[in-house]
């Protein structure tokens, strides 16, 4: 029986894999940026109206009142390591190291998994005390920027998790291909990381 | 790292940046930590949180993003969201005063 032969995908849809000569760059690379504009849009829309609520309420707490600082910079540099983790497995794709690739990306998922888990113990404890979106203002803005980008976080580690398990096939029959992806989903994961950073102060310190 | 070609990549110059980006990015975080710890005026407390996150998020954006090194196509994109994002925050207040009904 013969062995199926993979067809580049750039002959079936142009630039997936190689620039377009005019940008430089391929439509994954555009497509991704694109949909990281719309995130943009997304949570600066939430941003903008906690700063509303913010400015307008006659007091406002200050986050140490109702959240764990200590956990919160656990997670602040779990997610950070984690982004570091993800950027050293694009690199091992390009060092056509698959050994180091698999333990960066599994690193990269498991940091995601403990900033999770985490968020999970933060959640339970401010319900355990009776702490709901309901119970007030800044809350119903904890809960709904932590959330979402809690959502965030869970989708970036499926997507990773499939790179990491069936989707690495692809790294024998179409490594360049892969290794494009591999920097996609990057970006979306750095991306996760980058709404934290901005979100830590604003929730928890200030 | 659009238009690159992978074999043209110094692995090893990038990783050492990414390790120092991470020492940085840690470092940073602690100070944002003993910042709040000094309960200083919330004007002062907020611009300085600001602009360590703004940095941290500036660091993961040029390096980890690597848009350092990317075409202008993704800038252009980029300034753009950038402006509505801006718009975006303004707005809230331009309603607030009721001043859009002066506007429109």
């Amino acid at each position: 029986m013969a062995t199926p032969t993979v067809v580049p995908i750039d002959k079936i849809i142009p630039h997936t894999v190689k620039p377009r000569e005019d940008t430089g760059l391929n439509n994954v690379k555009i497509g991704i940026w694109l949909f990281l504009a719309s995130e943009v849009m997304l949570f600066g829309g939430l941003f903008a109206s906690y700063i509303l609520l913010r400015v307008g309420a006659d007091r406002w707490p200050r986050g140490e009142e109702y959240l764990s600082i200590p956990w919160a910079t656990a997670n602040t540099l779990i997610l950070i390591a984690s982004s570091v983790t993800m950027v050293m497995a694009w690199a091992s794709c390009i060092r056509k190291d698959f050994g180091k690739y698999r333990l960066y990306m599994g690193l990269t998922v498991l940091g995601g998994l403990g900033f999770m888990i985490i968020k999970y113990i933060e959640y339970t404890s401010k319900f355990h005390h009776g702490y709901f979106p309901s119970t007030n203002t800044f809350l119903a803005v904890y809960f709904t920027l932590t959330g979402l980008h809690a959502l965030h976080v869970l989708s970036g580690m499926i997507v990773n998790l499939y790179f990491w398990g069936p989707g690495a096939k692809m790294w024998h029959t179409e490594h360049e291909r892969f290794t494009n992806r591999v920097e996609t989903a990057g970006l979306f994961w750095h991306f996760v990381d980058l709404v934290w950073i901005f979100l830590f102060p604003i929730l928890y310190l200030l | 790292m659009s238009g690159t070609s992978y074999d043209q990549i110094d692995v090893d110059h990038h990783v050492k940046i990414y390790l120092r980006v991470f020492a940085a990015l840690a470092v940073l975080t602690v100070i944002t930590v003993a910042v709040a710890e000094l309960h200083l005026a919330p004007g002062w407390a907020i611009a300085l949180a600001l602009t360590i996150a703004t940095v941290k998020g500036s660091l993961v954006a040029c390096y980890f993003m690597h848009l350092i090194s990317e075409k202008k196509l993704i800038y252009a994109l980029l300034i753009l969201a950038a402006l509505f994002f801006l718009f975006e925050l303004i707005l809230p207040f331009v309603t607030e005063n009721n001043s859009l009904h002066q506007i429109l």
